[in-house]
């Protein structure tokens, strides 16, 4: 089968700093993807090479089968691909009618057209006759939105589109964003340097790391099974252990741990992750013990720095574990920590 | 980087290179024993200590006045600074040469390096008052507050926080100032103040385009290079760049109290009084004098339209000349723009005497059909001018940042009609202020055009000259009545233009 869109061994460098190496994934058609990864990545660059506004060193990139880039070169504007910029890059010199009806025909731009576009993006038809600069960011890359969407293409490139938003109308933005997309089918992919942007908003996600695809899965497989201690800890929280694996028991500061099934089987020292909500603080006894040394308070929920006590000083560990619940806890308490559910292994 | 944009812009400072090679093939040409024969003599001692002097003496002026009046409308309640703040700029309108001819015209006995520094003050200082209350304008207060808040006193938080921020802005100024006066021949003349320019000049009008002249050239092409390098110097590879986000509060103006409010509107009404008041009063008083006879409707139609001509052809070649060059500086930074930067930027400084001598004998050269027509003049009047243009459309062009065109082209536009639709259509607002600030260059340009001009041209400023050096100072009035009147609306422009980008 074809995909949407694939990339096959991607290389990419500006100047003597190389920004891509060897990047290769494929996307269904009418799948939602994340590309997630720190500032610098080379996510952006990637992006980039997909909609046709640099080219690649090395390697193709493909869209609905048709090598765009690599052998052959198919210009930007000659790609059925959407773009939504960071800063939403709308015209200045247009209303917002007129950016949404940019790059259709003269003939196709009708009010009905426009009404239609800003309705999908959630904004009234009363917008079109505004001007760019008198929107708020959120609304601003509404319109972006409804500019690209307008030409109907085959494939949407989102340049971390909610990322100059606050945190509000961030999430309410995204929301909309995703439904729009959903709703008209379109492939979709983003690019974004917030984790649970990524895990929300995608079916699949992508992390890269200086350069190269770290993992690529469901957003579940990506947070509960990260292929590396970076992956995880740049994923969300992650509570790293040292740790004595044997018959698929992992023994720990925590006790006794279930371990995942892993494709390289590690026994004897290694080093496990457990996400912090995998680990339950009681006061009632049950489980390894320890002592509560500081406490973040968020509001609904806190973030507790324990240090177990252990037999084996090699051992003794503080961790931290999240906690939500209205039982106030200070520095000194007692406590017992349970873990619930599987850790993931890791080599020393 | 496409191609031809590139060949464009390398044949533009090609073009921009012809009065600096002339200078020194003619240098090497001329042989050592002829060229110390025609340095090594009094006559050039003196021209060289009459323009020295000349810079020495009036840039500080300059400095002093221009920032003394920027501080005051900028950062002061001094009453009507507003009204102040234009008017300040509009002594830009009236050409040094008028200016010259109003001061003698009202004290005849005004001569020699007094009467230089009095005229060139008056009519240059506003080059350093619009960059610096531009700076001004954009400071942030924080800084200053913050100083006030390590227990530094007012006074010494201007000289300690305030003028080293004003450094670029004085730097620059005070550069256009001193180009000035290099370049400056009317106003001279009619002082009887020999610069080099003037002499020049008059080499050139005796002897044509002898070995005197030419090495004279070589030696204002050397004080010229010498104030690039002193400029680099003193502004150093500091960058003011202000640190944080968001937009900057304005700065609270300071009370200037019963003491002081007398003086600053004395000082700020004598200064319009002399650089703004003499030249118009002088100029209505001959249109007086003259009566009706001295409006000669005929003439007077003519000069004009040539100088429309002239004026609008030069600001559309300038504008595309300069595009390329500002392209690729803004959109394709490197090596090869920094080169192109820096050829146009030496250029460009060189005094219009230079360009035309070097223009002349080019043609004569090498393209003598060309010799004595408009493509010479066009030609000259795009290489004086073209740094304004290249500033306007620098700005202009950082108006359209590449990613709207992306945008464009992520729309299904091909990068032709996206250039079109977006960038130029961005681009147009800067674009037309820099063309109108060529447009104001040109109209009141004298030096180039009266030696390269086509014979039979009669351009405002030509016509001006060529009446008053025959004393007839009526005659030469409306002429000089219709360049200020042109020049006003232009000088509004730049004025307005500064409050946006550290403009001229």
């Amino acid at each position: 089968m074809t995909y949407a869109v694939e990339v096959d061994g991607l290389d990419k460098s500006f100047g003597p700093v190389t920004v891509l190496r060897r990047v290769e994934f494929a996307v269904d058609a009418g799948s939602t993807t994340a590309i997630v990864g720190p500032s610098g990545c080379g996510k952006t660059t990637l992006l980039r090479l997909i909609a046709g506004f640099d080219k690649p060193d090395a390697g193709t990139v493909a869209l609905t089968g048709k090598v765009v880039a690599g052998s052959g070169w198919t210009p930007a504007h000659r790609r059925s691909v959407g773009y939504v910029a960071q800063d939403g890059a709308l015209f200045p010199h247009a209303t917002v009618g007129a950016n949404i009806g940019f790059g259709l025909p003269r003939r196709a731009r009708t009010v009905s057209k426009i009404t239609e576009l800003l309705e999908m993006v959630s904004l009234d038809s009363s917008y079109a006759s505004r001007r760019p600069d008198q929107l708020s960011g959120g609304q601003q890359q509404r319109v972006a939105l409804a500019r690209a969407l307008a030409r109907e293409p085959e494939l949407m490139l989102l340049d971390e589109p909610f990322s100059a938003l606050d945190a509000g109308l961030r999430a309410n933005t995204r929301r909309i964003v995703a439904d729009v997309l959903a709703k008209a089918g379109i492939t979709t992919i983003l690019v974004t340097h917030d984790q649970p942007e990524a895990l929300s908003f995608a079916d699949r996600v992508a992390v890269m790391s200086s350069g190269r695809l770290a993992q690529i899965g469901t957003p579940r497989e990506i947070y509960s099974r990260p292929v590396d201690v970076t992956t995880a800890e740049f994923i969300g929280d992650a509570v790293i252990l040292t740790a004595h694996i044997e018959n698929g028991r992992a023994r720990c500061a925590l006790g006794d741990v279930a371990v995942a099934p892993s494709p390289n089987a590690i026994e004897g020292a290694a080093r496990i992750m457990l996400r912090p909500e995998q680990i339950e603080v009681t006061t009632d006894g049950a489980g390894a013990s320890g002592a509560v040394v500081d406490v973040e308070y968020f509001g609904s929920e806190m973030l507790l720095g324990i240090r177990l006590d252990t037999a084996d000083t090699a051992m003794a560990q503080r961790v931290t574990v999240r906690r939500f619940g209205a039982t106030a806890l200070t520095p000194g308490d007692r406590v017992a920590i349970r873990v619930i559910g599987d850790a993931v292994v890791y080599d020393l | 980087m496409p191609l031809p944009l590139a060949v464009t812009a390398v044949i533009v400072v090609a073009i921009s290179l012809i009065p600096l090679g002339y200078v020194i093939v003619e240098s090497v040409d001329t042989g050592w024993a002829t060229a110390s024969a025609l340095l090594f003599r009094s006559r050039v001692r003196e021209l060289l200590a009459n323009t020295v002097m000349l810079v020495v003496i009036t840039v500080p002026i300059c400095v002093a006045i221009g920032v003394a009046a920027a501080w005051l409308v900028e950062r002061t309640r001094v009453f009507g600074a507003k009204v102040w703040a234009v008017l300040l700029a509009a002594p830009l309108a009236v050409p040094a040469f008028v200016n010259g001819y109003s001061w003698v015209t009202a004290i005849p006995s005004l001569g020699g390096l007094r009467g230089g520094v009095l005229i060139a003050t008056l009519s240059y200082f506003p080059l350093v008052y619009i960059p610096v209350a531009a700076t001004l304008r954009r400071l942030d207060p924080a800084v200053e507050e913050s100083a006030r808040g390590l227990g530094i006193g007012p006074w010494a938080v201007f000289f300690r926080v305030v003028v080293p921020q004003l450094r670029l802005a004085i730097a620059g100024g005070a550069l256009l100032v001193a180009l000035h006066l290099l370049a400056e021949y009317g106003a001279f003349v009619f002082i009887r103040f020999d610069t080099f320019t003037t002499a020049i000049f008059e080499q050139y009008q005796s002897t044509f385009n002898g070995a005197a002249a030419t090495m004279l050239a070589g030696v204002l092409v050397l004080l010229c290079l010498t104030l690039l390098v002193i400029e680099a110097v003193v502004r150093g590879s500091a960058r003011y760049a202000r640190i944080g986000s968001g937009a900057a509060r304005p700065a609270v103006p300071a009370e200037l109290g019963w003491q002081y409010s007398p003086i600053a509107l004395v000082f700020l009404g004598m200064l319009i009084a002399l650089s703004l008041g003499v030249p118009i009063a002088s100029v209505l008083r001959w249109l007086v004098v003259g009566g009706s006879a001295v409006w000669e409707w005929d003439e007077i139609s003519s000069a004009l339209l040539q100088t429309l001509g002239f004026g609008i052809a030069g600001a559309v070649m300038t504008c595309a000349l300069a595009f390329p060059v500002a392209w690729i500086s803004i959109r394709h930074r490197g090596r090869f723009s920094r080169v192109l930067e820096g050829g146009t930027y030496i250029s460009s400084s060189l005094p219009g005497i230079v360009v035309a001598l070097a223009f002349v004998t080019v043609a004569i050269r090498y393209a003598n059909p060309l010799y004595q027509t408009v493509v010479v003049v066009i030609a000259a009047y795009a290489l004086l001018f073209l740094p304004r243009a290249l500033v306007n459309l620098r700005a202009g062009l950082a108006q359209a940042p590449v990613g709207l065109d992306e945008a464009a082209r992520s729309l299904g536009l091909s990068p032709l009609s996206s250039f079109f639709r977006v960038t130029l259509r961005l681009a147009a607002p800067a674009t037309a202020a820099g063309g109108a600030l060529v447009f104001l260059g040109i109209v009141n340009e004298l030096t180039a055009t009266l030696l390269l001009a086509p014979t039979g041209t009669r351009t405002l400023s030509m016509q001006f000259w060529s009446l008053s050096s025959e004393i007839d100072y009526s005659g030469a009035a409306p002429y000089a009545l219709i360049m200020i009147v042109l020049s006003l609306p232009m000088t509004y422009v730049l004025f307005s233009q500064s409050k946006k980008a550290a403009g001229l």
